[in-house]
C-alpha cells in the first residue's frame, strides 16, 4: 500500500453539543431499539412520496437537534448535510427552513463524517455552532440506485440494506462543561480495487477503510489498543472481515475494536444480510449510541471512519468498477 | 387423463426452464433484464429452426407460459405473416400476435399504478 | 485466520470471491424449479379452461394474458416481490415476471406523474424485452423469406 502523509488534522476547539436521530420502523426494531430520539411508525412520515418522506426526515433531525442543544436556529452558522439522493435533494430542500449558511455535500455513505470533519473546520475558522447531519432512505435510495420496490428480484446474499433515517450532530467551538470533542481527523481518497458487483459495497470499500485506518495510525502514531472501539461506517459483515486481513497485512490487528454501524444495525432475523448501509448508519449510531456512551464514560476515545461507495447506477451499467472513499474522525471524551 | 398428463409436462418443462435459468443466476450473477432477454431470444432463435413450437406442441403451457415462449410467438406470428404477406407481414405479424399479452400488461400496469400505492419492503 | 499470500490490488478479485458467502444453489434451484413449475401448470389450467370456448391458440394467447393480469394485481398488493426473494429465475422466466417488470416501475414512478412517471417508466425493466423480441422476430422472418423457409 502506498502511504501519503498530510491527510490528518488536528482539532482544538470541535465539541460535541448534541446529536439526534430519526430513525426508521426497520431501525427502531433493531438491535438499537429505544435508542433514537424520533421513530417512524412508517416510513412516509405522513408525506405523499418517499422523497419528501425523506426531506422531513431532515427537517426533523436538524431542528431536534438545534432544540436539544438549547440553541436557535439563529445561533447556528452553518448547516452541513448530504444524503444519497441525486442532487442531495433531501438535504437542500430541509435547509430552506434554516438561516444558516448551508454546505451541500456528498460522498456516499461517508457524508456524515465528511460533515463532521469540515463541521470541525470551521470551528477552527471562527464559526461557532455547525449542525453537521446526514441520512438516506431504504425507499429512495432503492429505486434510485437498484430496482422498482415491488419488482420481484432474488437478493443475493451479499447484499446490504439501505437504512432508513437521519442523524445531525450540534457542533460548538465552546467548551461549556464536560463535551465529547472531535479531536484528530484523517481526509480520505478515493481508491479503486476494481470490484464491478453492485451487490458488494463492502468488500469494494473496504481497501479505502484500511487506506484511511491505516494512515491515520501511522501519521499519530497510535496503535488500535490506543482506541476502545473502531467503528465503520457500513462495510458489512464481510467487508469488515475483509478489513481486518487488510490491515493485518499492514501490521495493525483491529480485530478486538472493530465494529460496524451498518452490520450492528439490525438483528439477524430481520434478513439484511451483510447488515445496513447507507448514509444513515454512521449518522445514527454514532449520534445515538456511541456520544452517549462516550458521556457515560463507557468509551474514552473512539474512531469513527464513514465508509462510501462513489459509483452511481449510470457507470454501472457503463462497466466502470466501483471507485471508495473513507474518513475518520477520532472522537475523545 | 390425457389432461392430467399436460399439467404434469406443463409442471416439468416450464419448471426446468425456469431451473436452467436460476442455473445461469447462479453461476454468473446476471441481472433481471438480462434474463429476460437471453430467454427472449433463445426462444426466438429455437422457433426460427421451427424448433420451439414443438417443444409447446408437447408441453403447453410449460413452454408457452415462459418468456421464451414470448419469443416464439413473436417469431411464429412473424413467419407466418411474411409467408402470407411478404416482407409487410414480416414487419406486422410478430406485434400482432403478442398484442394481447403486451396490452393487458400495459393496461393492468396502469391500472395498478393508478389504484394502488408502492409499499416499502419489510424483508 | 491468517491470509494465505498478500492480498494485492491484483489478486483483490479472486480474495473476495473466495472469501464471500455461497448463495445456497440447490435451495435456490429447487424454488426455482417449483415455483416456475406451478405457474406453468396454473396456465395449464387456463389453457384447459378457455380450450371449451377457444381454440387452442386463442386459449393459449388468453391464459399468458390471464396470467399477465394476475401477476399485475398480485404486484400492486405487494404481494410477487415476495415471492421473487427466493423463487428467483422461478418467478421472472414466466410471462407474470415480465408482467412484474412492466407494473412494478409504472406503481413506483406514479409519484412522477402520469407521463413522465407511469407512461414513460413502465418499460424501464421490460423495455428490453419487447425492443430485442421485435427485432429478433422481424430479422427471423426475413431470413425465412429470403432463404425461402
Amino acid at each position: 500500500m502506498d502511504y501519503y502523509k498530510k491527510r490528518t488534522l488536528d482539532f482544538a476547539k470541535s465539541f460535541v453539543l448534541e446529536g439526534y436521530t430519526v430513525a426508521g420502523p426497520k431501525e427502531n426494531d433493531g438491535r438499537y431499539k429505544g435508542f433514537f430520539d424520533f421513530a417512524l411508525e412508517d416510513d412516509m412520515f405522513g408525506q405523499n412520496t418517499f422523497e419528501r418522506a425523506e426531506r422531513k426526515m431532515f427537517e426533523h433531525a436538524i431542528e431536534g437537534a438545534i432544540a436539544k442543544a438549547n440553541l436557535d436556529d439563529v445561533d447556528v452558522d452553518a448547516v452541513i448535510a448530504g444524503d444519497l439522493l441525486n442532487q442531495i435533494v433531501s438535504a437542500s430542500f430541509a435547509a430552506k427552513k434554516n438561516h444558516a449558511g448551508f454546505l451541500g455535500i456528498y460522498n456516499a455513505c461517508a457524508t456524515f463524517v465528511e460533515s463532521l470533519i469540515i463541521g470541525s473546520a470551521m470551528l477552527n475558522n471562527g464559526l461557532e455552532n455547525v449542525v453537521c447531519a446526514a441520512g438516506s432512505h431504504f425507499s429512495t435510495a432503492e429505486r434510485q440506485y437498484r430496482y422498482p420496490l415491488e419488482l420481484g428480484v432474488l437478493r443475493s446474499p451479499v447484499t446490504q440494506w439501505t437504512a432508513t433515517g437521519v442523524g445531525a450532530t450540534v457542533l460548538s467551538n465552546k467548551q461549556t462543561g464536560k463535551l465529547p470533542r472531535i479531536t484528530r481527523a484523517t481526509l480520505g481518497r478515493v481508491i479503486d480495487y476494481g470490484v464491478m458487483d453492485v451487490n458488494n459495497m463492502g468488500a469494494a470499500m473496504a481497501p479505502s477503510a484500511c487506506d484511511t485506518i491505516v494512515t491515520f495510525f501511522r501519521d499519530t502514531n497510535t496503535k488500535p489498543q490506543d482506541y476502545d472501539v473502531i467503528y465503520t461506517g457500513d462495510l458489512g459483515k464481510l467487508g469488515s472481515d475483509i478489513l481486518m486481513d487488510l490491515t493485518r497485512q499492514e501490521g495493525f490487528d483491529v480485530s478486538a475494536q472493530l465494529h460496524d454501524c451498518g452490520a450492528s444495525l439490525y438483528w439477524d432475523e430481520q434478513q439484511t444480510y451483510q447488515g445496513g448501509s447507507g448514509a444513515a448508519c454512521s449518522a445514527l449510531v454514532f449520534n445515538s449510541v456511541l456520544l452517549g456512551r462516550i458521556r457515560r464514560g463507557e468509551y474514552k476515545k473512539i474512531l469513527l471512519a464513514g465508509t462510501g461507495a462513489l459509483m452511481s447506477p449510470t457507470t454501472s451499467f457503463q462497466g466502470d468498477s466501483i471507485p471508495a472513499i473513507t474518513h475518520l474522525v477520532e472522537v475523545s471524551a | 387423463m390425457d389432461t392430467f398428463l399436460m399439467f404434469v409436462k406443463a409442471f416439468l418443462v416450464g419448471g426446468g426452464i425456469c431451473l436452467i435459468g436460476q442455473i445461469i443466476i447462479n453461476f454468473t450473477h446476471l441481472t433481471n433484464g438480462k434474463l429476460l432477454v437471453l430467454f427472449l431470444i433463445a426462444g426466438a432463435v429455437l422457433e426460427g429452426f421451427g424448433l420451439y413450437g414443438k417443444l409447446v406442441e408437447f408441453a403447453g403451457a410449460g413452454a408457452s407460459v415462459p418468456i421464451s415462449g414470448f419469443g416464439y410467438a413473436l417469431v411464429r406470428g412473424a413467419v407466418l405473416a411474411a409467408k402470407q404477406d411478404g416482407v409487410y407481414g414480416a414487419l406486422t405479424g410478430g406485434l400482432s400476435a403478442c398484442a394481447t399479452g403486451v396490452s393487458i400488461a400495459i393496461i393492468s400496469g396502469y391500472l395498478v399504478a393508478v389504484l394502488f400505492r408502492p409499499r416499502t419492503k419489510k424483508k | 485466520m491468517e491470509a494465505k499470500s498478500e492480498i494485492t490490488r491484483e489478486n483483490y478479485k479472486s480474495y473476495v470471491f473466495e472469501k464471500m458467502p455461497k448463495s445456497s444453489h440447490w435451495k435456490n434451484m429447487i424454488w426455482a424449479f417449483l415455483i416456475g413449475g406451478t405457474i406453468c401448470a396454473i396456465g395449464q389450467g387456463f389453457i384447459e379452461l378457455y380450450s371449451l370456448w377457444f381454440n387452442l391458440q386463442d386459449a393459449s394467447v388468453l391464459a399468458s394474458g390471464t396470467l399477465v393480469f394476475v401477476a399485475a394485481v398480485l404486484t400492486g398488493f405487494g404481494v410477487y416481490d415476495q415471492i421473487g426473494r427466493f423463487a428467483g429465475a422461478g418467478s421472472t422466466i414466466p410471462i407474470t415476471g415480465f408482467s412484474n417488470a412492466v407494473v412494478s416501475p409504472a406503481l413506483e414512478f406514479r409519484a412522477e406523474g402520469y407521463v413522465y412517471g407511469v407512461g414513460a417508466k413502465m418499460f424501464l425493466v421490460a423495455g428490453p424485452v419487447i425492443v430485442n423480441g421485435v427485432t429478433i422476430s422481424v430479422i427471423v422472418a426475413l431470413i425465412t423469406l429470403i432463404f425461402g423457409g
